[in-house]
This record gives C-alpha cells, sequence and structure tokens, in this order.
C-alpha cells in the first residue's frame, strides 16, 4: 500500500533520513523504534508529508506523493495522523472536531459533482448539504460511542483530559476512513495513568485490520501488537524483523545496546 | 461671555441654527469612514498576514510577499494626512477618477489600517501553535481552509483587545479627513464655531463625543471578548 523507495530528507546541511527503503502491505502494524534523533519522527512525518521529502519516492496507492505537484491534500485524506500533542482544534467542540473535515470533503465533492452533472448528460446523484451533515454527525456519534465519550460530544478539547483527547485525536482521523493511520508517539505525552486507555483503543484498531505505523516507546505494546518492528538509527533503518526474533534475537550491535538499555 | 452665556450661544446655533444637522452628518461621516475602513482593514490585513505566513519555498508566494512588504512599508512609512492627500489630489485625478471625498477617505482608512491590522493578525496567527495547522493539513484540509477555519478564529479571539485599540485610532485618526474636504465632526463643530466666532463650548463638546463614542467601543469589545472565550477553561 505504501512503497517507500530510498527516502531522503534533509534540513538544511542536516541529513536525517539517508535512504530508507521499506514496503507497508495492507493489514500491517509497523511499529518504528530508535533512540532520540535517530529520524523515527521525520520518517514518519515525510510517509504524509508533512515534512516535504528532499529526495526518494514515497508510492501511495500507486502514486508518488513525494512527487510536489501531487495535490497531497486529497491523498492525506486517507492518511490519518495522530500526534504526539494530539493537536485537536481548540476552537472546536469534540463533534466539530470529528466532522469539519469529512463535512468540507464532501461539500467539495459535491461542488465538483454538480459542476460535472452541468456539462454532462450522465447525472450522478448529489447529496444536499443536509444530508451530508446528517451522515457526518451519525458517523461521527458512532465512533465517539466507540471510544466511550459520547457525552462528551459538545465539551470543548482543553476541558478533556490528555487520554481523552488523544482518544478523541484518534477517531477525528479515523472519521475520514483512511487506508492508513500514522502514530507519532501517540502516547509521550500523557500521564502515566492515561496511556492504558489510549493504547487499549490502538489494539483494537489493529485488531480490526487497520493498516497503522506507530513510533512509539512502549516496547511492551510494540512486542504485543506490532507485525513487524522497525528500527530506525542514523536516518537508516539498521534492522526490520517480527516482534518475536526482533526482541528474543537482534542482530544489529546498536539495536542490541538500544534494547538493553530500554527493557530493564 | 461668561461660561453660561457660551453654553447658551452654542445650544442657540445648534438648534435654531440647523446645527444639530451638520454635527450628525458629521458623525455619520466620522462613523462611516472608522467602521468601514476598519472593516476593508481586516480584509487586507488577514490576507497579508496569510501571505506572510505561507511556506515560502515556491515562487509565487515569495512574489506575493515582497508586494506584500512594499505595501507594508508605504502606509507605515507616510503619514494619513500625506496618504489622504496623495490619493485625493495625485492618485485619482491622475487616473481620471472622480469620487467623493469620503469614499476617498474610506478607501485610504482601510488601506492604511490593512497595512497595521496585517501585522497585529500575524503576530496572532503566530501566536496559534503550529499544531493546529498540522491537525488542520494531516486530516486532508488545503492551507487556505485550514487558516480560515482553524488558525485564524483562534488568532482573532487573541488579537481582539489590540483589534480594538486600531478601531479607536481610527475613529480618532477621522479628524484629519477635512484635509480632502469632507464632511466629519471637526467640520460640523468648526462650523458652530466659527458661526458664534465662540470656540470654547463647541470644541468641548466634540472632545465629549468623542470620548463618548470611545467608551461604547470599548465596552463591546469586552462583550465580543467574553463570548469568543467561550473554549477557553479559563472564562
Amino acid at each position: 500500500m505504501i512503497d517507500v523507495i530510498d527516502l531522503k530528507k534533509s534540513f538544511g546541511k542536516v541529513d536525517v533520513l539517508k535512504g530508507i527503503d521499506i514496503k507497508i502491505n495492507k493489514g500491517d502494524v509497523v511499529v518504528v523504534i530508535g533512540p532520540s534523533g535517530s529520524g523515527k519522527s521525520t520518517f514518519l512525518r515525510c510517509l504524509n508529508c508533512m515534512e516535504d521529502p528532499t529526495g526518494g519516492q514515497i508510492i501511495f496507492n500507486g502514486v508518488d506523493i513525494a512527487d510536489p505537484k501531487v495535490n497531497i491534500n486529497i491523498h492525506r485524506r486517507r492518511i490519518g495522523m495522530v500526534f504526539q500533542h494530539f493537536n485537536l482544534f481548540n476552537n472546536k467542540t469534540v463533534i466539530q472536531n470529528i466532522m469539519l473535515s469529512p463535512v468540507l470533503c464532501a461539500l467539495s465533492d459535491r461542488r465538483k459533482a454538480i459542476i460535472r452533472n452541468i456539462f454532462s448528460k450522465k447525472k450522478e446523484p448529489v447529496r444536499s448539504k443536509d444530508e451530508i451533515k446528517k451522515t457526518e454527525k451519525e458517523n461521527a456519534m458512532k465512533l465517539l460511542a466507540r471510544i466511550g465519550l459520547e457525552d462528551k460530544a459538545n465539551a470543548y478539547p482543553s476541558t478533556l483530559s490528555g487520554g481523552q483527547k488523544q482518544r478523541v485525536a484518534i477517531v477525528r482521523s479515523l472519521a475520514m476512513n483512511p487506508d492508513v493511520i500514522l502514530f507519532d508517539e501517540p502516547t509521550s505525552a500523557l500521564d502515566p495513568e492515561m496511556v492504558g486507555e489510549v493504547l487499549e483503543v490502538m489494539k483494537e484498531l489493529a485488531k480490526s485490520g487497520m493498516t497503522m505505523v506507530i513510533v512509539t516507546h512502549e516496547m511492551g505494546f510494540a512486542k504485543e501488537v506490532g507485525s513487524r518492528i522497525v528500527f530506525i538509527d542514523e536516518g537508516v533503518i539498521k534492522e526490520e524483523n517480527n516482534p518475536k526474533d526482533f526482541f528474543d534475537n537482534p542482530q544489529d550491535p546498536r539495536l542490541k545496546e538500544f534494547l538493553s538499555k530500554v527493557l530493564i | 461671555m461668561n461660561f453660561e452665556a457660551k453654553i447658551n450661544k452654542f445650544i442657540e446655533i445648534l438648534i435654531d441654527y440647523k446645527g444639530y444637522v451638520k454635527v450628525i452628518e458629521g458623525l455619520e461621516n466620522t462613523l462611516k469612514i472608522a467602521i468601514l475602513g476598519l472593516v476593508i482593514g481586516i480584509v487586507i490585513g488577514t490576507l497579508i498576514a496569510t501571505v506572510r505566513v505561507i511556506p515560502k519555498y515556491k515562487t509565487l508566494p515569495r512574489v506575493l510577499n515582497s508586494i506584500c512588504t512594499f505595501y507594508v512599508g508605504f502606509f507605515r512609512g507616510t503619514p494619513m494626512v500625506v496618504q489622504l492627500l496623495l490619493f485625493y489630489y495625485v492618485a485619482l485625478p491622475l487616473m481620471g477618477i472622480n469620487l467623493p471625498s469620503v469614499s476617498v477617505a474610506i478607501a485610504v482608512f482601510g488601506l492604511n489600517s490593512g497595512a497595521y491590522i496585517s501585522e497585529i493578525m500575524r503576530s496572532g496567527i503566530q501566536s496559534v501553535d503550529y499544531g493546529q495547522t498540522e491537525g488542520g493539513r494531516s486530516v486532508g484540509l488545503s492551507f487556505a481552509t485550514t487558516m480560515m477555519k482553524i488558525v485564524i478564529p483562534q488568532a482573532v479571539k487573541n488579537i481582539l483587545p489590540t483589534l480594538g485599540n486600531e478601531f479607536i485610532v481610527l475613529i480618532k485618526e477621522t479628524s484629519i479627513v477635512s484635509f480632502i474636504g469632507a464632511a466629519d465632526l471637526y467640520v460640523a463643530f468648526n462650523y458652530i464655531g466659527s458661526n458664534s466666532y465662540e470656540f470654547m463650548v463647541p470644541y468641548l463638546a466634540m472632545a465629549i463625543i468623542y470620548i463618548v463614542i470611545v467608551c461604547i467601543i470599548t465596552v463591546l469589545i469586552k462583550f465580543m471578548e467574553r463570548s469568543l472565550k467561550k473554549s477557553d477553561r479559563r472564562n
């Protein structure tokens, strides 16, 4: 589904990614670990062009989205992202946060359909604006029910706890019906008590077959949920393996050292 | 003449000689110029501020950015009186356009406050966490939509007090439009004064009217701030 070929990224003179090749298939749960400054977050942010890659290709559903000529907004609808600091829209309520993009995208598709209808004989059905809003609202409520936060639908993000915010952020990305969701250290900014509830939602997502790429420091979670673990250091993938062999039988010396420090 | 007689003289001209018509006309023009100028200024200022925060590795944003820099430089670098005179007596005649002086004043006030508001708005946009932009872009919204729906509403909330300041400055600054012959409050009270050869009371009354307008605006801004604070925990 995502084919990363020789991905490079540099900030000024600093080369952060020095050529990363990886294939992410449908249903994969790829967990990316590595020391800080290794480029794992940059790698993840390059996957939806949050950072524009300076070299290489990212083939997503057959299109190279690293190409600056591609309209990235269309493809970002199919790639969800969850951030370390949640990044919920502070001026919108929880339900508006979830509905905003689906409604706007549906409305812009509707405008395009109306214009197409003018020029072609074959008329395609056009949903009314109210209908779009109604379906998206129902969808958003369903998603909120899934994480048990229906009662917070009309609350503003500033009144939620960290764990609640992150769960809302996850369903906000789910509302777009994405093919893959990227998680950028989703539990690193949370109180230890709240890490569990967020990981629980992610586990459930993984079970439902969602393709996920997760940057995390939660080794237990990586072992349990990951279908593949990737170790990035100094801008390259040093080791990639299934969880069992990755943790029980690491090959790369740097990974051995890293694991000995992390797994106490 | 003692003070009481001066007041009587003032009231006489104000009412018997239809001075109040001039005052109402002046008040109307003052408010029209300030309010429409502010609206134009907010539109221009928001556009410029948005251009200034666009990432600049493509050519078009760079060109737009330098145009905006020039624009802001010109309107902040010259006094408003000079701009009024330039537009009314130089630019518009050269283009062969004939506009009433109030319309010219509205345009110049809009263009001028646009330059100032662009900087206020830019600081407002920069005060909103970049994560908000990233959040919007990550769900597939374009840069413009993200700005319009998420960043600018939050920025406006942050800069409302400063924006109110700008409005108050505009209201008071309208007293210079008589340079191009527009009838504002100053012209009205000056008319009353010159008819009675007595300026003390008319100018005092003028000052009071300005203070009252500014007080009303201050209350309105407070009210708006409170209603925009809904999404804040601290309200």
